[in-house]
């Protein structure tokens, strides 16, 4: 019996979601009263896993898994679960392991808790606590299932560092034709910058900014913070702004460190997305916008005052604690 | 094509969540239903689907007869036929094997659900229905195009989007993307009286239990009041940020 739990990395190295999924499962471990496994796929140093409590990697190297293919990758985590008779699997809130995680609990008749934000309240009967209702309530969840997949919201435990020694194991898994039915033709991802699903801190823009060619300023206080940017709805509807970069119910989530909102108002669909952010802080106009009811700290101030005097504080802050 | 669409009955974005029964009951009362945002976009594809290449589009729904109007909405966008699976929504497991049941009577093509719905925000329904029919899944569908018997997709990845082609039978999970926002159908009156003769059936639930259930709700506390900083003393937000909040 072990916690199980499936590390991503990204050019050879892994992310930090990775080291806090393992963090969580070290805890989970010790009061299962057993140890934290990890899957890997084509890793080649994994000796960083061990700060973090994990005490066997189990790593598949194969070509053909170079390319992600969320059913292979299902396969393998399934095939190391059934091998390692792991009652307890944890992933993390990225993009991928989203994919994925559904599919590992059903091939393995298991219960799927999502969006967990704590501990196990709970491990006989096991009860997590998850994020509901787009961050506006969480629901004590209670998982029957013999195996239990979780997945953990983003930044809610955070990097704890519990030094053991590790072992390491090659695995070869067994594929079907089926596992790469899906087709890769062709992947764009924007390099070089900060995305939101990786970034500590985002600044957000709103459409108080007036148009697009007033973002310089919010790219300059983000490349100061390296932070990613980020806008609400109405932006990336009018164009000024890419979709991607959409936060809110209907767009991405955002599990910052820091959220900074300039010229947005804090509508219920804008803050739903960002709720789970550590701290908030708002630049507005208008000392009635929502957003400050939700906020940590404010600024009741035109962002074209405020934010440039901002950048240049800030600027001062970076030179003296460099 | 035969196309079905997985329609999700949730409370409206801008509903005030409360509970009851000792916070282990979502309140519904003065609570205003919609089909699920991400689930709109996936039945307007359909719908675009059927216009452009010919398809018959289901809409189902696995919940109690209150999602009936929802299902009519769905009818009333253009799905040509209805089925409301008769058991009360757990968990996604539970949701997943009724559909599974569904897709396995009808024999569908295409698949489209939303990536998560926004009341219990799980997003595993698409993922473990694809699973358990041990057909192709895309995740996080921004881009769908149908050529025969295969599919054209565009995913989102952290940080970007991947291309990929994939054959039928297929489970998408789809959202904001798939299609433009200002082409989402609303229903028009002409809509909504020929749904009135779509056929909304009722299928009895394969009895599957399920494997979690929330047994309780707890709702974040009260939040202290902003720290206001004057527009004029900037360190002092930056004091904060690094001194006190500590995330910089
Ligand atoms: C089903 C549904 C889903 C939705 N999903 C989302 C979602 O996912 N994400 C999202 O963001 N929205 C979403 N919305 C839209 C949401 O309701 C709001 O319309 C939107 O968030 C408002 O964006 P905004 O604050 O940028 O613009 P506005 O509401 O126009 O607010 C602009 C703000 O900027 C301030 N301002 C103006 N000038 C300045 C200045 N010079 N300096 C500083 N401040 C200034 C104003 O005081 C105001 O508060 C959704 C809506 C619906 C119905």
């Amino acid at each position: 019996m072990s916690v199980l739990i499936y590390t991503e990395s990204n050019e050879g190295k892994f992310k930090k979601t990775s080291f806090e999924i393992a963090s969580y499962a070290k805890k989970v471990a010790d009061s299962l009263e057993t140890t934290v496994t990890a899957v890997t796929i084509n890793a080649s140093d994994v000796s960083s896993l061990a700060t973090f409590g994990v005490s066997k990697v189990v790593n598949v190297t194969n070509s053909d898994l170079n390319t992600f293919h969320a059913r292979a990758y299902a396969d393998v985590i399934k095939q190391i679960a059934t091998k390692e008779n792991a009652k307890v699997i944890v992933f993390a809130s990225t993009t991928d392991s989203l994919h994925i995680a559904p599919l590992v609990a059903v091939g393995l008749d298991a219960g799927f808790a999502s969006n967990v934000i704590a501990l196990p309240e709970n491990t006989s009967p096991f009860q997590v606590k998850r994020n509901a209702f787009s961050n506006k309530a969480f629901s004590i969840t209670e998982m029957t299932t013999d195996v239990k997949v979780l997945g953990l919201s983003k930044n809610s435990f955070g990097l704890v560092e519990v030094p053991v020694s590790l072992t390491e194991e090659a695995f070869t898994p067994t594929f079907s034709d089926a596992d790469f039915g899906v087709k890769v033709t062709n992947a764009e991802k924007s390099t070089g910058k900060v995305t939101i699903a990786d970034a500590e801190i985002v600044v957000s823009a709103g459409r108080g900014l007036k148009g697009p060619e007033n973002w310089g300023m919010i790219e300059e206080l983000a490349s100061v913070l390296g932070a990613a940017t980020a806008c609400s709805k109405p932006v990336s509807d009018i164009g000024w702004r890419p979709h991607s970069e959409h936060v809110g119910q209907t767009g991405k989530p955002v599990a910052a460190n820091l959220y900074i909102a300039v010229g947005i108002s804090g509508a219920i669909q804008h803050i739903a997305g960002i709720n789970s952010s550590k701290v908030k802080v708002v630049i507005n106009t208008d000392p009635e916008a929502p957003f400050f009811k939700v906020a940590d700290y404010g600024v009741v101030g035109d962002a074209f005052d405020v934010v440039p005097k901002l950048i240049e504080k800030l600027k001062i802050f970076k030179a003296n604690n460099a | 094509m035969k196309i079905l669409v997985c329609i999700s009955h949730v409370p409206d974005t801008t509903s005030k969540i409360n509970f009851v029964n000792n916070d282990t009951e979502f309140d519904t009362n003065g609570v205003q239903y919609v089909i699920n945002p991400n689930d709109e976009f996936g039945l307007t594809k359909a719908v675009l689907l059927k216009e452009q290449q010919g398809a018959h589009v289901t809409v189902v729904n696995v919940g109690g007869t209150d999602a009936e109007a929802t299902l009519r909405k769905a009818l009333a966008i253009g799905a040509d036929e209805a089925i409301r699976v008769n058991a009360t929504a757990i968990d996604g497991l539970q949701v997943a094997k009724e559909l599974e049941n569904v897709v396995k009577q009808g024999g569908y093509d295409l698949i489209i659900a939303g990536t998560e719905s926004i009341d219990y925000n799980g997003g595993m329904v698409p993922g473990m229905l694809a699973g358990l029919l041990g057909c192709n899944f895309v995740n996080a569908c921004i881009g769908l195009e149908v050529a025969g018997s295969s599919a054209t997709t565009i995913r989102e990845i952290d940080g970007g989007k991947e291309t990929a082609s994939v054959a039928f039978p297929l489970v998408i999970a789809g959202k904001k993307g798939l299609v433009e926002e200002k082409d989402l159908r609303i229903p028009n009156m002409r809509g909504i009286m020929t749904a009135r003769t779509k056929v909304l059936q009722i299928v009895e639930p394969v009895a599957t239990s399920a494997a979690t259930k929330s047994v309780k709700f707890e709702k974040p506390a009260a939040k202290s009041a902003v720290k206001l900083v004057s527009a004029d003393n900037l360190d002092e937000l930056v004091n904060l940020l690094h001194n006190e909040a500590k995330v910089i």
